[in-house]
Parts: C-alpha cells; structure tokens; sequence
C-alpha cells in the first residue's frame, strides 16, 4: 500500500476519484438551481434545506471542500512533475496533430474553473457564513431566490458565469470520461461511457448557463 | 525537390544545443527520410563538416531504433510508420522540415539527434520477462489454450518495438503506452499471470522513478505509435497495478 501512494497510478486515480465526485455534486447542484427558474417556493424549500441540515451542513460540505482542495491540489502537483518531465522543449510540437485542444490544457480550463469558484464562494458562501455565523441572522426560508436574481443583476457577473461554464464544459469534455481510463476501466462500455460524458459536458453547464440568462433577463421589480 | 532543414545539433550530452540550417537539392520523391540524411552527410563529410548523428538499425521498421521527431510529430506526418519507413515523396518541393531528437528528460541528448533510452531497458528489467525453465521440459506454448480475444490482444501489445514515440508524442513525456503494452502482453497469458502482480508494481515503481511524466490521457501516444499499441493497455495496467497494490 505504502508504493501505491507514491505512485503516478494512484495521483491519478486520485484525480479521477476526486473529479468524479465534483460530477457527481454538478448534477444535484445543477438540479436545484433548476427549480429557481421552475418554482421559486421549491427552490427556497431546498436552499434551506441545503443551507440549515446538519447532514448537508456538517458532512456534506465540508466534504465538497475537501474534494474541491484535493483534484485542485493534484491537478497541480501532477502539471509540475509533466512540466519536468521534459525539461527542454521542442523547437516545434504539432500537438494538434494527435490529440484534442481540450485534453492538452485541462491546466488552464481548470485554473479558470478554480478562478470562478472564488468568485462563486465570495457571492454565496461567504455571503451564507456571514449571514448565518457572524450576523447571527434569523433563519429566513423565502430569502434565497431573491438574492441568487439579484446576483445575476449585474451583465459582468453574467459574463463571468457564462465564460467560466464555457470553460467548465471543456474541462468535463475531456476530464469525465479519461476518469474511467484513468482508474482502469477501458471496456466495451467505453464509447458509450464517453458519449454519456460528453453530452453531461454540454447539458450541465448550458442549463447553469441558461439559469444565469435567465434571472438576468427577469430581474426582481419591487 | 528543394528541401530545407533546420536540425538539431549538440556536441554530446553536456553541450548547449542548437538548430543549424541545411538546404538540399535534387531530394527524390523515392528516396527515404534516412536516405536524404545519409546524402546530406556525405555532403558534409566532402566538405569536411562533422556528419549529422542519428540513430538507425533495420531501416525495416521493426527494430525500433529510429528516433526523430520530424515538424514537430514523432517519425514524421505519417501514421503507422517509423522514420525509416517515411519516404520523402510525403514533402513538397520547398517544404522546411524541423528535425529534433525525442525530448524527454528521461531521455537525454547522447549527441545531435540521438538520446539515451535505456530508461526503457531498466522499466523491462524490473518485469518485462517471465520466469520459465528452458532446460527442456517447458511446456509448449501452443499446448496451453487460449482465448482468441486475449491472444489478439496480447500481440497487439507485443508489437512494441520499444522505439519511445509514446514518451516523445505524449505533452507529459509519459511511457504509460510502452509500460503498459510490456505488462499487458504477458497479463493477457496464463504464462504471465504467476508473476502479474508482482510485474506490474516492479515496472510502475520503475516508470516512475525514470522520471517520466503522468498520463493525462490525451491519447497521443496511441495516434503517434507506430505499431497502434492500444490505450486500452494503459487501463489494464491502471487495473492491474490497482488490484496488485490493494491485494498486498
């Protein structure tokens, strides 16, 4: 055990492991933020639900964070030893000759990703800590839908969301299918795995996309 | 044809490197890459210059000596195909062609166009090989039943040549595909799997301490391969290390 944590293998089974969950939680995150376009109440119900259970609150999270550190951290460490790996470069590398663009600078595709989840975190997370932990503020079930429209009141931070789910949908383009190559699994249900991935690539961050457009162009009249 | 050449050129291994310019008239269509080289180096010897070094043995594809990165591709723009099996009739008349050795800092520079790949030698000696009795009594291989699927796939694997152009296409300098299709091709057959376990983790330990890079699955290495060894490889060796480091 103690070789196999050493090991490139296990980085990047690591890597998988720890992308795939953050797929995984895309999904239920992506479901939810549905509902606020379908039924405000429902999106309320569920944002507290999510913001006041201890489950969600205490373990769930503070999983998500650890998930989010850990593929962000490796993804680092991994793109340093690749930088050493080859020391000198060549005077001419036709990397486009054999593979996708995408798979090539899933560096860059999730380092503007990480960008988008400070500003993400400052926008809710934060906003949530403070209004729970340091203003000590009353619970309030029927506040969240208002303040998720107005955050998308602002064009540049509409921007910002759409560019970064551009960017999300290239990195789960290549990320969340070479998770299975990655941990091993490379069988006959692999064209369809990859279909399967590339179509959750374009869905998931177009409908997070469409949620954004969508309260920009409804705002909140009062 | 009217060739242009840009080349590496590096003294030996503790020299700085440097791309020299070369022109070459009257490069036949039919000539080989290896052959307009050869030319090119005559030329230089005639003018008393110091001939260009690069590595070469069967010119048959099959040793796997070959090792050029030509425009930026390993063995040059054509699939399937090593160096020496890539004719000059692929260039156009005025074409400039980039000829580089394979980087990697696994491999380094010996001189000019030739690298050091014995970090491949040392990944095989750590478990690339069965242990068998070749006194006699070994039982023939043909004897053994086997389903056609795996000695498909186990050939597959076998017809690595070992050349390094998985490490030299790969962005990460990897040799997931040569490390791979070595283990794949005796995991495959029951006279490999005795020793499966204890191969896999001996090779990986060794990939890894080379200093080769991590596979991010890009898939270039199975484009550039000459002999298409599969990524499938690469996943069965992911399952096998797995499954060895986990079992103890």
């Amino acid at each position: 055990m103690s070789s196999l944590i050493k090991s490139s293998i296990a980085r990047k089974v690591v890597m998988a492991l720890s992308g795939l969950f953050l797929v995984l939680f895309l999904a239920l995150h992506v479901t939810i933020n549905f509902t606020s376009v379908i039924s405000p109440d429902t999106f309320n119900q569920w944002s507290h639900f999510m913001g006041y259970n201890g489950l969600v609150q205490y373990i769930m999270q503070p999983v998500l964070i650890l998930g989010v550190i850990v593929h962000f951290v490796m993804g680092i460490i991994l793109e340093y030893q690749n930088t050493r790996a080859r020391s000198i470069k060549y005077t001419k590398y036709k990397g486009a000759a054999n593979s996708p663009w995408v798979s090539r600078n899933m560096i860059i595709t999730g380092l503007v990703v990480l960008a988008f989840l400070g500003l993400h975190f400052y926008d809710f997370w934060i906003h949530e800590m403070t209004y729970k932990y340091l203003e000590a503020k009353p619970e309030d079930p029927t506040r969240y839908y208002i303040e998720t429209v107005e955050k998308f009141a602002p064009i540049w931070r509409t921007v910002i969301y759409i560019v970064s789910f551009g960017l999300l949908s290239l990195h789960l383009w290549h990320g969340f299918a070479s998770s299975f190559q990655s941990m091993g699994l490379n069988n006959k249900y692999t064209p369809s795995i990859k279909s399967f991935a590339k179509i959750y690539a374009v869905i998931v961050p177009l409908v997070f996309v469409f949620i954004a457009i969508y309260h920009h162009l409804n705002p909140i009249t009062h | 044809m009217k060739i242009y050449l840009k080349i590496w050129r590096q003294k030996d291994a503790s020299s700085k490197g440097k791309i020299v310019d070369y022109t070459m008239d009257g490069v036949e269509g039919d000539m080989s890459f290896l052959e307009m080289l050869d030319i090119l180096n005559e030329d230089l010897i005639a003018k008393g210059e110091v001939p260009i070094e690069f590595d070469h043995d069967c010119r048959e594809g099959i040793c796997g000596t070959c090792s050029l990165q030509i425009n930026g591709r390993p063995h040059g723009p054509d699939r399937l195909i090593t160096v020496c099996q890539l004719h000059m009739r692929s260039f156009n008349d005025g074409d400039t062609i980039v000829i580089e050795p394979f980087r990697a800092k696994a491999f380094p520079v010996i001189k000019d166009l030739i690298v050091d790949r014995n970090a491949f030698e040392r990944i095989q000696q750590a478990g690339g090989f069965i242990s068998v009795n070749t006194s006699g009594r070994t039982v023939d291989a043909n004897n053994i039943p086997i389903r056609k699927e795996n000695a498909d796939k186990a050939f597959n694997a076998a017809a690595c040549i070992g050349c390094g152009a998985c490490v030299a296409a790969c962005k990460n300098a990897s040799a997931m595909l040569f490390t791979s299709a070595k283990v794949s091709q005796f995991a495959l057959l029951p006279q490999g799997r005795v020793e499966a376990a204890e191969r896999v983790q001996n090779m990986v330990k060794q990939m890894d301490l080379e200093g080769f890079g991590n596979c991010t699955n890009t898939g270039a290495c199975e484009i550039e391969c000459p002999k298409g060894i599969s990524l499938e490889n690469i996943a069965r060796m992911n399952r096998e290390y797995l499954s060895a480091s986990i079992k103890g």
